[in-house]
C-alpha cells in the first residue's frame, strides 16, 4: 500500500506544519510519497525528504504549477495516481479546491476534510459543521481523502528520503493566475499558531477589533474571527474560525465576545486552553472554556493586555 | 448567457442537529429544511448577473427527496426563471453524494448548455465541499472555487477567491464551475407577490434514472456520532485571576 500525498508548496516553500501532519495521519496507511509541485518546488521537496515517515518526494517544477492553479495540477495528480492506493492532501483552500477534481477524474468519491483514519478504507470526518462525527467506509478501489489538520500532531523531522523529478504535463489552458491579495502580517499562521486571540460580534466594530489584534500581538498570538465578525465586516475572511473557515488547535485560544455558536466551536474546540471573554454569563462559549471571564470586553481585554 | 444554479434542501442553518441514538445519522425526521445558504449566495448572484446583463436565464436544478421542490420554488421566488427537479431518493435521510450529484448536474449541462455553473461551496449538512470541483472536473471545464468577487468578460470571468492567507484573483476561460464563499453577497428575501408569481414559473421534473445516472453511494456509513463533549471549566472573577491560572495552572503563557 503506498500514498500519493500532495506537499502544501507556496510560492517555491513547502508549509511544513501542513504537510507534516498530513504525515502523520497516513502512517498507517503504507509508504508515503511526497508530491511537491509549483514554478519552484525543488527545495520545498528538500525540506519535505526531511519528514520523518516519508519514503520518496517526488518533485514537479514547471511554471504550469505556479500558483496552484487546480486543473493542472488535478491533471499531474491523477497521471501519477495508477501507482498508489490513496491520493492524499492536508485540508488547506489548495487542496479542498484541487482534490475534489483529482477524484471525479478516477471516478472515485472524494473524503474531505478527515479527522480520523481508522484502516485503509474507513475514515472519521465532522458533519453538520462539528455537531456529529460521521465514519465513513469507501467502496472505491482507490481512495482520495483530505486531512483535517489540527487533529493530528506533526511528525518529526531528522529523516533525509530519496528525491526524484516527476514529468511534467501539458498546460490545459483553461485558467490563469492573475495576483495574490495577501496582507502582509508578521504575525504567525493562523492554522499552526500557538496562541490565537479571536473577536466575535460583540467586538462592535472594525475600529475596535485593533483590540483583539493589539492583544494578540502582546501575546505573539495569530488574530481569528467568528463568522459573525466577518459577516459584520469587522474583520477579513481568512480571519474566520469555525466549520466554514479555519480549523485551528493551538496551546491557548483566547474568544472576545464570541457567543459560541457551534459553527464557531467545530473549529477551536480541540484547542488544549480556551478563554472566553463575554459580558453574557449565559453565552454557549463558556460550556466549552477552560477560563471563563464574565466582563465587558472594552474594560477587560485593555487590562488584561497591560497585565501581560 | 445562460446560468445553471444547483441548490440543495438541507437542514435549517438555526436548527439544532440531534444525532440518532442508534448511530444511524442525524435526525431529520419533522425538521425545518432550508435552502443550503451557500447556495442561496449562488442564486442570488445569477440573478444580479441577470439584472446586470451579464445573463439572460438563471434556471436552477435541485437533487435529491420531492420535497426539493419547496427549494426550487424558493430560488423561483428570489428571481430564478425555471426549474428542474431531479427525485433520487424516497428517504430524506438519504444523501446523494457530491459524486453522483455532479454526474447528474454533468447530464444537465450537456442538455441545457449555461455558459456558466454557479454553486456554493459547500452543504451545510455533509460539509464536504466537493460538488462543484468534481462538475468541473466531469465536464473538462475550468473551476473557480470560494468566490468572492466574479467578473465576466466576453470568453472569460475574472474570479477572485477566498484562500488560505488571503485573496487570490483569477481569469477562468468560459464556459466555468464557479463555487461562492460567504462575502460575495447578501441573498434578498422574496416578495409575497414573487413567491405567489413563482408557484407559476415553470419546474420540469425528472428522476435520476431519466439521466441513467447511478446514485448508488461509494461511501458506506458506518455510524454517526456525537463529537466528544468539552467539559466547561471554571469562571475567574477577574482579570488579575485569569492571568495567574493562565501563567501557574495552565503553563501557556
Amino acid at each position: 500500500m503506498t500514498v500519493l500525498l500532495l506537499g502544501e508548496v507556496d510560492n517555491g516553500t513547502l508549509n511544513m506544519d501542513a504537510t507534516a501532519k498530513a504525515v502523520a495521519a497516513c502512517k498507517p496507511l503504507g509508504d508515503i510519497h511526497v508530491l511537491c509541485c509549483g514554478a519552484e518546488a525543488a527545495d520545498a521537496g528538500k525540506e519535505a525528504a526531511t519528514i520523518d515517515g516519508v519514503a520518496k518526494v517526488l518533485v514537479a517544477e514547471d511554471a504550469i504549477y505556479g500558483h496552484r492553479l487546480a486543473e493542472p495540477t488535478a491533471a499531474l495528480m491523477v497521471s501519477l495516481a495508477g501507482d498508489y492506493d490513496h491520493v492524499v492532501a492536508p485540508a488547506t483552500t489548495d487542496a479542498k479546491n484541487i482534490l475534489p477534481r483529482v477524484a471525479a477524474l478516477l471516478d472515485v468519491m472524494v473524503i474531505t476534510d478527515v479527522s480520523g483514519v481508522v484502516d485503509a478504507d474507513t475514515f472519521e470526518r465532522p458533519i453538520y459543521a462539528g455537531n456529529a462525527i460521521q465514519t465513513v467506509k469507501s467502496k472505491d478501489a482507490k481512495k482520495v481523502v483530505s486531512i483535517r489538520t489540527s487533529s493530528f500532531d506533526a511528525a518529526g523531522t531528522g529523516n533525509s528520503a530519496e528525491v526524484s523529478d516527476v514529468a511534467t504535463g501539458d498546460a490545459p489552458g483553461l485558467s490563469e493566475w492573475v495576483e495574490d491579495h495577501v496582507a502582509e502580517s508578521d504575525r504567525p499562521d493562523l492554522t499552526s499558531a500557538g496562541i490565537v486571540v479571536s473577536g466575535g460580534r460583540g467586538v462592535g466594530s472594525e475600529e475596535d477589533f485593533a483590540m483583539i489584534e493589539k492583544l494578540a500581538d502582546k501575546l505573539g498570538a495569530a488574530v481569528g474571527a467568528s463568522r459573525a465578525a466577518v459577516d459584520s465586516g469587522y474583520a477579513p475572511n481568512d480571519w474566520q474560525v469555525g466549520q466554514t473557515g479555519k480549523v485551528v488547535a493551538p496551546d491557548l485560544y483566547v474568544a472576545v465576545g464570541i457567543s459560541g455558536a457551534i459553527q464557531h466551536l467545530a473549529g477551536m474546540k480541540d484547542s488544549k486552553i480556551i478563554v472566553a471573554i463575554n459580558k453574557d454569563e449565559e453565552a454557549p462559549i463558556f460550556q466549552v472554556a477552560d477560563y471563563g471571564l464574565v466582563a465587558d470586553l472594552f474594560e477587560a481585554v485593555p487590562e488584561l493586555e497591560s497585565k501581560l | 448567457m445562460k446560468i445553471l444554479v444547483p441548490v440543495k434542501r438541507v437542514i435549517d442553518y438555526n436548527v439544532k442537529v440531534r444525532v440518532k441514538g442508534d448511530g444511524s445519522g442525524v435526525d431529520l425526521a419533522n425538521v425545518k429544511m432550508s435552502m443550503n445558504p451557500f447556495d442561496e449566495i449562488a442564486v442570488e448572484q445569477a440573478i444580479r448577473m441577470k439584472e446586470a446583463g451579464d445573463a439572460e436565464e438563471v434556471v436552477v436544478v435541485s437533487i435529491g427527496v420531492k420535497q426539493s421542490q419547496e427549494t426550487l420554488r424558493t430560488a423561483l421566488a428570489m428571481g430564478a426563471d425555471r426549474a428542474i427537479l431531479i427525485t433520487a431518493a424516497d428517504d430524506v435521510h438519504t444523501d446523494i453524494e457530491p459524486l453522483a450529484v455532479a454526474k447528474l448536474l454533468k447530464a444537465v449541462v450537456d442538455e441545457e448548455q449555461p455558459g456558466m455553473v454557479l454553486c456554493g461551496k459547500q452543504a451545510i449538512d455533509n460539509d464536504m465541499n466537493a460538488t462543484g470541483q468534481m462538475l468541473a472536473a466531469l465536464l473538462g471545464w475550468s473551476q473557480a472555487t470560494f468566490a468572492s468577487e466574479i467578473k465576466v468578460d466576453g470568453d472569460h470571468a475574472l474570479v477572485k477567491r477566498e484562500v488560505d492567507g488571503g485573496m487570490q484573483s483569477i481569469k477562468v476561460k468560459m464556459p466555468a464551475v464557479v463555487s461562492v464563499d460567504l462575502r460575495l453577497n447578501e441573498p434578498r428575501y422574496a416578495s409575497l407577490p414573487n413567491i405567489m408569481k413563482a408557484k407559476k414559473k415553470p419546474l420540469d421534473e425528472k428522476t435520476a434514472d431519466d439521466y441513467g445516472v447511478d446514485v448508488s453511494p461509494r461511501l458506506e456509513i458506518v455510524k454517526t456520532s456525537e463529537p466528544p463533549e468539552r467539559k466547561a471549566g471554571i469562571i475567574v472573577e477577574s482579570v488579575d485571576q485569569l492571568v495567574d491560572k493562565l501563567k501557574n495552572e495552565a503553563g501557556v503563557i
